[in-house]
């Protein structure tokens, strides 16, 4: 019997690692359930919404990231050419996570920026250059100066940096997605059902994408 | 006389015995490791590090570039690294001379990798993931412990 029980003892701890491992996963898929927008959620009044490429385009991309959030950041680029190459409607909600230090003030500093029609140059920008402005102790003074690159009206952009109406406009892009089971960013709806994490991944997303549009245009 | 040649039978029983308290420990201490490689790898398939939402370290760690080679999670390498150790380790409180040098060499490889990894960690990061610490707090424990561990003594003729 000795001469088994290393063989018997390594086993059980294999059977159990393997065990363990496989209830873990099931039990944190279960906790993710898939996230869907309801027909029936609309915006708020005097909600402004970040939306580029036409009304009524066949997929509708929504997005709800935070500008500190290097996943956001990586697939800021890959929408842009999708939305270009598709014709998308993309929607950008703002969701800036507590964990990052800056990250409400670059919601802030993206919805100053919308105050003068610059939105999705200041959001492009936020994200290009977040490795600089994450690490930086003072990061307004980067915004104010991403708005000086934008030629933006700085005093402007400074007191709508400050403003209620700009915070306003963050909580309630945050209490939308929290409304639908949002906890993580990027977190993206393409016609309203939320993708998977590998369905998010920058490599898988154009595939993804393409099979929305395939479906939504069965006949091109 | 009687006594004499009792002496060395009594000193290879007690090293033997504390061989196998060592590598019963280094068991225990592995089988630590592998729980935490195993919660790592799930984090990892269930695509919680490619989203930020938990701890931004642990997701600057672990969602990395060096969180992976190639497809494979490094924390699967490690999951199966510290199988490795533990079965090497319980072998070798079971006698097994041959698992004793593979334990020395798999403990030794799962060391440099551990200071390797710190240093991606400290310099190129700039960013600690408690768990990544955790895993390597119980590698510097086997590697203490294999250091330190008593060595066979030679048979006397």
């Amino acid at each position: 019997m000795r001469r088994y029980l290393p063989f018997i003892i390594v086993i059980c701890v294999a059977l159990l690692a393997v065990g363990g491992g496989a209830f873990l996963y099931r039990t944190k898929r279960a906790a993710n359930p898939a996230l869907k927008i309801s027909k029936t959620e609309t915006e708020r009044p005097g909600e402004i919404v970040h939306v580029l490429g036409p009304a009524d385009a066949a997929v509708t991309l929504e997005e709800f990231g935070d500008f500190q959030c290097p996943p956001c950041g990586k697939v800021s680029e890959p929408i842009n050419q999708l939305q270009k190459q598709y014709n998308l409607r993309v929607i950008y909600r703002e969701f800036p996570l507590p964990i990052h230090a800056h990250a409400k003030e670059a919601a802030y500093a993206a919805e100053a920026a919308a105050r003068q029609g610059r939105f999705w140059q200041m959001h492009d920008l936020l994200y290009r250059e977040q490795a600089v402005w994450s690490q930086s102790l003072d990061a307004r003074a980067l915004f104010n100066a991403y708005a000086g690159m934008l030629q933006l009206d700085l005093d402007r952009f400074k007191r709508d940096m400050d403003s209620s109406e700009v915070q306003r406009q963050v909580e309630l892009d945050q209490h939308r997605g929290t409304a639908i089971g949002v906890k993580n960013t990027p977190t993206i709806f393409v016609n309203n059902e939320a993708l998977t994490s590998e369905q998010m991944n920058p490599a898988q997303l154009p595939a993804t994408v393409e099979a929305a549009v395939k479906k939504a245009k069965p006949s091109s | 006389m009687k006594s004499r040649k009792e002496q060395p039978a009594r000193s290879t029983i007690s090293g033997s015995r504390v061989q196998t308290i060592f590598y019963s420990a280094a068991a225990l201490i592995s089988v630590l490791g592998l729980a935490e490689a195993t919660y790592l790898t799930v984090v990892y398939l269930s695509g919680e590090t490619a989203v930020c939402g938990g701890s931004s370290d642990c997701f600057q760690v672990l969602g990395s570039s060096y969180a992976k080679i190639g497809p494979i999670p490094v924390a699967g390498l490690g999951a199966l690294a510290y199988f490795s150790a533990f079965s090497l380790a319980t072998f070798s409180a079971f006698g097994y001379g041959r698992a004793r040098t593979l334990f020395g060499w798999t403990v030794t490889a799962m060391f440099l990798m551990t200071l390797w990894l710190l240093f991606v960690q400290a310099f190129l990061l700039h960013a600690f993931c408690r768990y990544c610490l955790f895993s390597a707090a119980i590698i510097f424990l086997l590697m203490g412990l294999l250091v330190a561990r008593p060595r066979p003594e030679p048979e006397r003729s």
